[in-house]
């Protein structure tokens, strides 16, 4: 079954009545003008619908459920790929996805949030919700790349670290507190892509990047619209309002000026309408800003990152 | 109709034995429930006689326990919030802080400096729970990461005493870098050899636990405060089960290897120096 979202709607019906016309067609039978008039009022209902979202359909559309998740950048992406699993310590968490590829030819690391499509594959990664030991791992694949020289890709799409009681025993504050102090460290260019959700501090425990760049469909925050309504209004319903209030798209922080470099542009109808055309224009941008960092050595790529994040704040002196 | 028409006075009521006390002076406390004279509570450094509960101090109470009367130099007294994201819910965040700033008589949920302690040069990072919660906005990590450089910068040991519902809502993606601009300081300290001991007070959760808070040489809580990452009701929303007896208590972060001990207020000044003697390898203060 195909999935959609309720604004989605009348584009995919229209589309659907497209796709019909096509089938009926015949030698005998030409409905290609009508076909075209049908074509060129999609488009122009895409067009419309898809320039006037709200921040919470963008929130949705970030979270949308066929939108290309880590995995499905790397198969569309890098070559060489091999996933690496665990944290040495307790256990392998499927909620956050490592390992080594290259870019065309350029050796890296790649770790990001990996969600399930079905609902099997969903409880499988814990709705894309890493506990601690996911975290760990992370540093771990983080560390060694800097042990090879290699370059570190992230991919950010979660609502969050996960809230239960396992990850509090084991320290999921700790795990994220120590990946910000590791990451800032790290002699190795690291780079930024917010795929989806970059829910709170789940989201930043792989996200202190020599470069931070957001799809354009994608949302960063310090808390889910949800949770946010849950505090000021014990309220979670009250989503939408919190996602105006939260000012949490891609836009809505490229505006701050200082919290990210790039906002990647989507296909039109978002990154779910064409994986690959979406993770074609992804690569182009690694590879950009693999080329600027190259240029720095391993001291002055700490530096850059540690300007570019003492530089995040907005205060009256 | 009546026949006979009784037309006393009802009774007066007895004047009241009921004391008048003046408000303020008996304060129940939170956890025990007792209710205990407030002077007393007030000489035992705001800690509950009875069941050892420690109260809720202001940072400048906090700072007068641990740093050498007379020496602190606070830092950045000045600094405030903006309300860049024109951010409203009931109420404005203009509002709000103008509120707090009204009722702390300035400043922001975190007040630095730099002062003695036991004679030695220490910098200080306190928090203000009453400030909004505590949470964490521009403001708050700037004042913090400027402590650490000031740490850096006078090579002496850096102190942040906790006291925070975690990142603050109203600054969205800006009170979220504060997390990783503080732990990048903190990674520079580490490299220089300076010591940075974190002390966790009730109640430290969110972003402000997931970032300095845990990154302390040593993490110390006082007694039965609370310290997590979610806090236990979300925990319990997520989960839909009840939370276990004294969870995300510092006995409990102990018992799971997240804090290295448990100090109580009478005891932290001379405890923290301790320590920091130790690992500046000075001799123990007389």
């Amino acid at each position: 079954m195909q999935f959609f979202l309720d604004f989605e709607k009348p584009l995919v019906e229209l589309d659907q009545k497209i796709r019909e016309l096509r089938d009926y067609t015949t030698a005998n039978v030409d409905f290609s003008a009508d076909i075209k008039k049908l074509e060129k009022k999609s488009a122009k209902l895409r067009d419309e619908i898809f320039s006037n979202l709200t921040r919470w359909q963008r929130t949705q559309l970030a979270r949308h459920q066929v939108r290309p998740y880590t995995l499905d950048y790397v198969k569309h992406i890098f070559t060489d790929w091999f996933e690496v699993h665990g944290d040495r310590n307790f256990r392998d968490d499927p909620a956050l996805v490592c390992g080594f590829a290259r870019l065309d030819d350029e050796p890296c690391a790649i770790i990001g949030h990996q969600k399930g499509r079905d609902t099997k594959e969903k409880v499988y990664r814990n709705f894309g919700m890493p506990n601690p030991e996911g975290y760990r791992k992370a540093l771990r694949v983080m560390q060694m790349a800097e042990q090879f020289g290699l370059p570190i890709f992230t991919f950010v799409d979660t609502p969050g670290a996960f809230p239960g009681i396992g990850a509090e025993e084991r320290g999921q504050a700790e795990a994220i507190a120590r990946n910000l102090r590791e990451m800032a460290a790290l002699t190795v260019p690291v780079i930024v892509t917010v795929t989806g959700e970059g829910g709170s501090g789940g989201a930043l425990a792989i996200a202190v990047g020599n470069k931070v760049q957001m799809m354009q469909h994608s949302v960063y925050a310090v808390i889910s619209p949800e949770g946010c309504a849950a505090i000021l209004w014990s309220d979670g319903a009250r989503g939408p309002e919190a996602a105006e209030a939260l000012k949490l798209t891609s836009t809505d922080i490229d505006s701050l000026g200082v919290i990210i470099d790039d906002v990647i542009p989507e296909p039109l109808g978002g990154a779910h309408n064409d994986h690959a055309a979406a993770a074609a224009t992804v690569k182009e941008y690694l590879k950009k800003h693999l080329e600027e960092l190259k240029k720095l050595s391993p001291e002055e790529l700490v530096e850059q990152r540690y300007q570019k994040f003492r530089a995040m704040s907005i205060i009256e002196e | 109709m009546a026949w006979f028409k009784k037309s006393k006075a009802p009774i007066a009521p007895v004047e009241s034995k009921k004391v008048q006390m003046p408000a303020g002076l008996w304060t129940k406390c939170k956890n025990c429930e007792e209710i205990i004279y407030s002077k007393e509570i007030e000489r035992n450094l705001n800690v509950c006689p009875k069941c050892d509960y420690h109260f809720r101090i202001s940072a400048r109470e906090r700072i007068d326990l641990v740093i050498d009367e007379g020496s602190f130099n606070e830092t950045d007294p000045d600094m405030a919030s903006v309300d860049f994201l024109k951010f409203k819910d009931s109420k404005k965040y203009v509002d709000r802080i103008k509120a707090a700033v009204a009722k702390n008589g300035g400043g922001d949920a975190v007040v630095t400096g730099s002062g003695l302690m036991n004679d030695q040069e220490v910098v200080v990072a306190v928090f203000d729970f009453a400030f909004l919660g505590g949470s964490m906005g521009s403001v708050v990590g700037e004042k913090i990461t400027r402590a650490i450089e000031l740490g850096l910068e006078k090579k002496a040991p850096v102190m942040v005493f906790s006291s925070s519902g975690g990142a603050r809502m109203q600054e969205s993606i800006l009170s979220l870098m504060q997390m990783a601009k503080t732990s990048a300081a903190l990674a520079k300290l580490k490299k220089a050899g300076i010591p940075f001991l974190s002390v966790l007070t009730d109640p430290t959760t969110g972003g402000v636990t997931a970032s300095f808070a845990m990154l302390g040489d040593l993490n110390i809580a006082e007694p039965k405060a609370l310290i997590g990452f979610a806090g236990p009701r979300v925990i319990e929303q997520t989960i839909r089960q009840q939370l276990p007896e004294g969870f995300q208590r510092s006995e409990y972060l102990l018992d799971h290897g997240m804090v290295d001990m448990i100090v109580s207020r009478q005891e932290m000044k001379a405890r923290l120096s301790q320590a920091l003697r130790i690992f500046t390898q000075q001799a123990s203060a007389s």
